[in-house]
């Protein structure tokens, strides 16, 4: 048997007061795609960086494919071959592909570059990856998923052995995932060796040849993935037994709080549909249906060409956010990072800022109110943080969720829309997500929820709007099929 | 080490101003005297005035470059008013303010309503403002204001003048703003990320309008001050000024990307530039060597803000493994 191409043994890094990694073992085989699974902050991202150079650990040693090293520097685990494929890209925007995947090592004649053959070397790498790319576009001209294959390829270019990847299905769609899955076993084919990180239990049985699950900064196992289990591998993460079901109860009245009549915008087409009071209404789709888009439009974010909005029975014009926050609605945004939360202000700062207007008093901030408002949320909410002033940069997704949450309830929302609501979460915080819905939805309060995780989507919702291209396609009734939903989807 | 560090990133400015207050009393004796105390306020009253219409501006991400022309255009104007319009002080005043106001309601509206880039809409006003200064005096002087006009650029009370009076309460109506106000928390959200803040509910276009605006009233404030000390009114005064009170902002701690610092740190800015320029002045430093060292100064500053920015990053980065780590042990176990 051949020796594997990394070997990291007892890595240890602490921080002061925190250990962040103790005595970790990692071994990637030859050819293999290695599964790296743990919640957030499990130390994941701690153990990439040692791998990338990024981080000297304590103690602990690298083998890699033959040699050891008790640490790494970013230049020399480049040099070895080892890349990180991280969730951000590092490509230039104005740059075309080749020039991209050349950036740093152009081959030149004189100060001349020599464009032709790089484009032409570029084009072979390509098609070596069964990529359809023409290496002179421009790479900010290309979706996501092909920028990340460029990456891919750039990588690739510089002789990687042996390629980590941050979840990449992170921001693909389905079908593009399916394209990046042959990528990746095209690079498997290469004899490149893969580390691959994701939350998705689907892929990992669906990819990987082995798998290795840390928890709070600890070795929990390595086992093949034949061997394991949902089940097990979850409760190896999580460290205990945990049940994937939703938590029960359905609240709905015959009440109709919103509806929306053949509602269009530059995204979406002739939408109607209604929400019941206490309801979970689940939108299902594939990404780029036009779900967040019409979402948006709902809560007055992007513009409305035609069509009406009713709240409780009453019409209403909703042009702006301020005006849906005014009707009692409250957007929860995919993207809780750039939309939902102001990062460098603080837990307090967050939860009032939709509601600033109750907490002035001779039109100065009333802080006392503002404190013991606070301090309710984060107890009833339980939002793991050290203090109301703590960043809320620093906190878990789950607790990020919990923030902007709180921020809706306190302007007092009827109708709360969660866009992807688990998204970026770790397991054992999305039940408490589910726990929330559920018992906000007894008080009255009425859900519309865009998911594309199926199973929380055939869980939680009481009902199930299908969208495609910008259309509702069809209504379920729960308890609904994933083959229901994605033949409608699909449609 | 990392106490050192976390001292000198809160109290940096505060910290370099008490050196430069201590190396300045050490080398001059006339230096820390009661007279040339107050002198250095009245001479950073006018900077300190406009930077705090500059620091509104500067948290929501933008920038005003029309501050030096603000100022000279409200002294022509309140200058017309009292001799060409003969209309008296108060009037006058109210009249220049008014223009300051105008001058920032244009830049708000330019950077909202036709969504020109901050930099570029209020370079813009830098130029025209001083071409309507040229073009209201016909490029001369204008002086014989009413006697006691004098009194707000010259006046004292008790041992205080005037100015830095006004600048005290300029810089506390800043300080309530940012700290106590709706105003304040908005503009700090809009500065950290303005589609999170639009999607809060936070009417950002009329926010970002009412900064300007506030930034012009600022200038015009200290315009009125300049004139009444100058006792004329001139098209060409407080040239490159913008750029001082800048300087002051970002020595201050306000992120030049907006969103981040607090007001008491451009009080320490302030301080410290009128310290500075006052010590070297004692000191015989000739005004060439001057201009350097503010320049290097304010790279120094900011440059030392970056370093501990960085290293709240990296000892932050420690407090995310803490919480999160945390967060998943104590996780509340659904089912039980």
């Amino acid at each position: 048997m051949t020796k594997p191409i990394l070997e990291m043994r007892g890595i240890s890094k602490s921080y002061p007061g925190v250990a962040a990694l103790t005595a970790v073992d990692l071994v990637v085989e030859r050819g293999e795609v290695h599964g790296l699974m743990g919640e957030n902050g499990a130390g994941k991202s701690t153990l990439i960086k040692v791998l990338a150079g990024a981080i000297k650990p304590d103690v602990g040693t690298i083998a890699y494919d033959g040699e050891s090293f008790p640490y790494l520097d970013p230049r020399h685990a480049l040099k070895l071959g080892i890349g990180v494929i991280y969730q951000e890209f590092n490509l230039v925007g104005y740059l075309s592909i080749a020039e991209n995947i050349a950036l740093g090592q152009e081959e030149t004649f004189g100060p001349f570059l020599k464009s032709r053959q790089m484009v032409a070397k570029t084009g072979e790498l390509l098609r070596s990856l069964g990529i359809d790319l023409d290496p002179r576009m421009p790479v900010r001209e290309l979706t996501v998923a092909y920028q990340q294959m460029v990456e891919i390829a750039k990588a690739v270019s510089r002789n990687v052995k042996l390629l980590v990847m941050d979840e990449p299905t992170a921001p693909l769609s389905g079908r593009e995932a399916d394209t990046l899955f042959a990528l990746i076993a095209r690079l498997k084919a290469k004899g490149i060796s893969i580390i691959y990180i994701s939350h998705r239990l689907e892929e990992i049985f669906a990819l990987t040849d082995r798998i290795t699950v840390i928890r709070d900064g600890r070795f929990v196992m390595t086992t093949p993935t034949r061997l394991t289990d949902r089940k097990s591998l979850v409760s190896a993460m999580v460290g205990r037994a945990l049940n994937e079901t939703y938590p029960d109860g359905k609240h709905a009245t015959r009440r109709k709080v919103l509806e929306v009549c053949n509602l269009s915008s530059d995204d979406v087409d002739d939408i109607s549909f209604h929400l019941f009071e206490g309801e979970i209404l689940g939108i299902g789709g594939l990404v780029g249906a036009g779900r967040t888009e019409l979402v948006r439009a709902i809560f007055g974010a992007d513009q409305v060409r035609s069509g009406a909005i009713a709240i409780d029975g009453v019409g209403c014009a909703i042009a702006s956010p301020l005006d849906a926050i005014r009707q009692g609605i409250g957007l929860i945004p995919e993207d809780r990072k750039q939309q939902g939360l102001l990062l460098n202000m603080s837990v307090k700062e967050n939860v009032t800022l939709a509601s600033m207007n109750r907490f002035l008093r001779f039109r100065l901030v009333h802080e006392t109110r503002e404190r013991s408002v606070v301090s309710k949320y984060i107890e009833q909410l339980r939002i793991k943080t050290p203090k109301m002033e703590q960043r809320v940069k620093v906190l878990s997704g789950g607790n990020q969720q919990k923030v902007v949450l709180a921020k809706w309830l306190e302007t007092n929302a009827k109708i709360l829309i969660f866009d992807e609501p688990t998204r970026g979460i770790d397991v054992g915080a999305k039940h408490e997500i589910y726990e929330l819905m559920r018992e906000l939805t007894r008080q009255g309060i009425s859900i519309l929820m865009i998911s594309s995780d199926m199973p929380e989507l055939l869980g939680m919702a009481d009902r199930i709007l299908v969208m495609s291209r910008g259309r509702i396609v069809g209504e379920l009734a729960t308890p609904a099929t994933q083959d229901q939903v994605m033949e409608l989807a699909a449609s | 080490m990392s106490s050192f560090r976390s001292v000198a990133s809160r109290f940096g400015m505060a910290l370099i101003l008490l050196l430069l207050v201590v190396y300045f009393s050490t080398m001059s004796e006339a230096f820390l005297t009661q007279q040339n105390l107050t002198n250095i306020l009245r001479q950073v009253a006018m900077l300190g005035i406009a930077a705090v219409g500059m620091t509104l501006v500067i948290l929501t991400g933008g920038i005003d470059l029309s501050v030096g022309s603000t100022l000279a255009l409200t002294g022509v104007v309140a200058a017309l008013g009292m001799t060409y319009l003969d209309i008296g002080i108060i009037p006058s005043i109210v009249l220049g303010l008014l223009t300051g106001v105008a001058v920032g309601l244009v830049n708000g509206l330019a950077v909202t309503a036709l969504r020109i880039p901050p930099l570029i809409a209020t370079l813009a006003m830098l130029t025209a403002a001083r071409g309507v200064c040229f073009i209201l005096t016909g490029g001369l002087p204008i002086f014989g204001f009413p006697s006691g006009f004098a009194v707000i650029g010259r006046g004292m009370v008790g041992i205080v003048p005037v100015p830095v009076i006004i600048m005290v309460v300029m810089m506390a109506i800043g300080w309530i703003l940012l700290n106590h106000t709706k105003y304040g928390r908005y503009l700090y959200a809009i500065g950290g990320n303005q589609e999170a803040a639009r999607l809060s509910g936070v009417p950002v276009g009329r926010y970002l309008i009412i900064s300007y605006v506030i930034a012009g009233f600022f200038s015009a404030v200290a315009g009125i001050i300049l004139l009444s000390r100058l006792n004329t009114g001139q098209p060409n005064t407080a040239t490159g000024f913008e750029m001082d009170v800048i300087t002051a902002v970002v020595l201050g701690g306000i992120s030049i990307a907006g969103g981040e610092g607090r007001f008491t740190g451009v009080i320490f800015g302030v301080l410290l530039i009128g310290v500075l320029s006052n010590g070297m002045t004692l000191l015989n430093v000739q005004e060439y060597y001057q201009l350097v060292i503010k320049g290097a100064v304010l790279f120094f500053a900011v440059a030392l803000d970056q370093y501990n920015l960085r290293m709240n990053e990296v000892s932050r980065g420690r407090v995310v493994h803490e919480t999160e780590s945390k967060a998943a042990v104590l996780k509340p176990m659904p089912g039980e």
